[in-house]
């Protein structure tokens, strides 16, 4: 079972609380971009053995949309943080090196 | 004003908890900056209660204040009062990015009473409902079973419950199977 911190209300939020959201830090390519980064954001996506990042919805809870940092193949959770950034901060990211040295997930390391 | 009606008509049960269907009660929802001195003034002074901190849950007799997220509140006042609240919250408020609404038929409410209390509120909700995971006046939004929940302690043995109103049935007979003296459990008490 999967237990987020909850960055906003701070509860431990256990999976059936939360609505999963897919992949985090996607940036939105719309009207007007070229065919391939409109392709790359409405359907290229990570689906690592590993280090992954997401986004997920306190649902049944305050309501609140958060990313979080997990290993997908152990479930082991690196943390999670707020929705109001474009990419994961330093200490989560000291945390999965510390956990999975070498790790890597699209352009980060 | 036409009189209100409880969505269950006050329904009870005795069981391992005492389980009463509470209300009417007038509920504002207020959604806007919580850190700002406007709002916080226009929510003690209507309420004359404190503001609650993170998850806090403010309450005296019918009258509360609910912290329901960062951005959200659930004022609790007696339930004719509620129209005249939402006024003046309204009108405090102008020109803030704020919403308030009164939405005191949007919701059912429970009332649960008894020493099985922490025992049977786990039976429902992911949450873990031991004294000091769940201090009284916290207030947990969560789910019972297959709906939206909110939960608060008012002592060690009286529980408030609320949901959508649209599930009031669905909760009480929950709250009355978790209560079934058959279903003792007896991990919290003591
Ligand atoms: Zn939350």
């Amino acid at each position: 079972m999967l237990t987020f911190q909850c960055p906003y209300c701070g509860v431990q939020a256990d999976e059936t609380e939360l609505h999963a959201g897919g992949e985090a830090h996607l940036t939105r390519h719309g009207p007007g971009s070229s065919d391939k980064d409109f392709e790359a954001y409405l359907f290229m996506r990570q689906n690592p053995k590993g280090v992954h990042f997401e986004r997920w919805r306190h649902v049944n809870g305050c309501g609140k949309w958060f990313h979080a940092a997990r290993c997908t193949m152990t479930l082991e959770v690196f943390g999670a943080y707020p929705a109001q950034t474009t990419e994961p901060p330093k200490r989560i990211l000291d945390v999965i090196t510390s956990k999975r040295p070498g790790w890597t997930w699209r352009e980060l390391s | 004003m036409s009189d209100p009606v409880l969505p269950l008509g006050g329904a009870q049960y005795e069981g391992l908890v005492d389980v009463r269907e509470a209300g009417p009660q007038g509920m504002i929802a207020l959604r806007g900056d919580l850190a700002d001195e406007r709002l916080q003034e226009a929510v003690t002074q209507l309420t004359g209660l404190p503001m609650p901190g993170v998850r806090g849950a403010q309450v005296m007799g019918e009258s509360g204040v609910l912290w329901m997220s960062p951005d959200e509140l659930l004022v609790l006042v007696p339930y004719r009062q509620a129209p005249r609240a939402r006024a003046q919250l309204a009108e405090a408020l102008q020109g803030q990015h704020a919403l308030v609404e009164n939405v005191s038929d949007m919701r059912a409410m429970f009332r649960l009473r008894g020493t099985q209390l922490r025992d049977v509120l786990a039976k429902l909700a992911p949450v873990d409902f031991a004294r000091d995971a769940m201090p009284a006046g916290e207030l947990r939004r969560t789910r019972f079973a297959q709906v939206a929940a909110g939960v608060w302690l008012v002592d060690d043995t009286t529980a408030q419950v609320f949901c959508f109103r649209s599930v009031a049935d669905y909760m009480f007979k929950l709250l009355c199977a978790a209560a079934d003296p058959d279903a003792f459990v007896g991990f919290h008490a003591g």
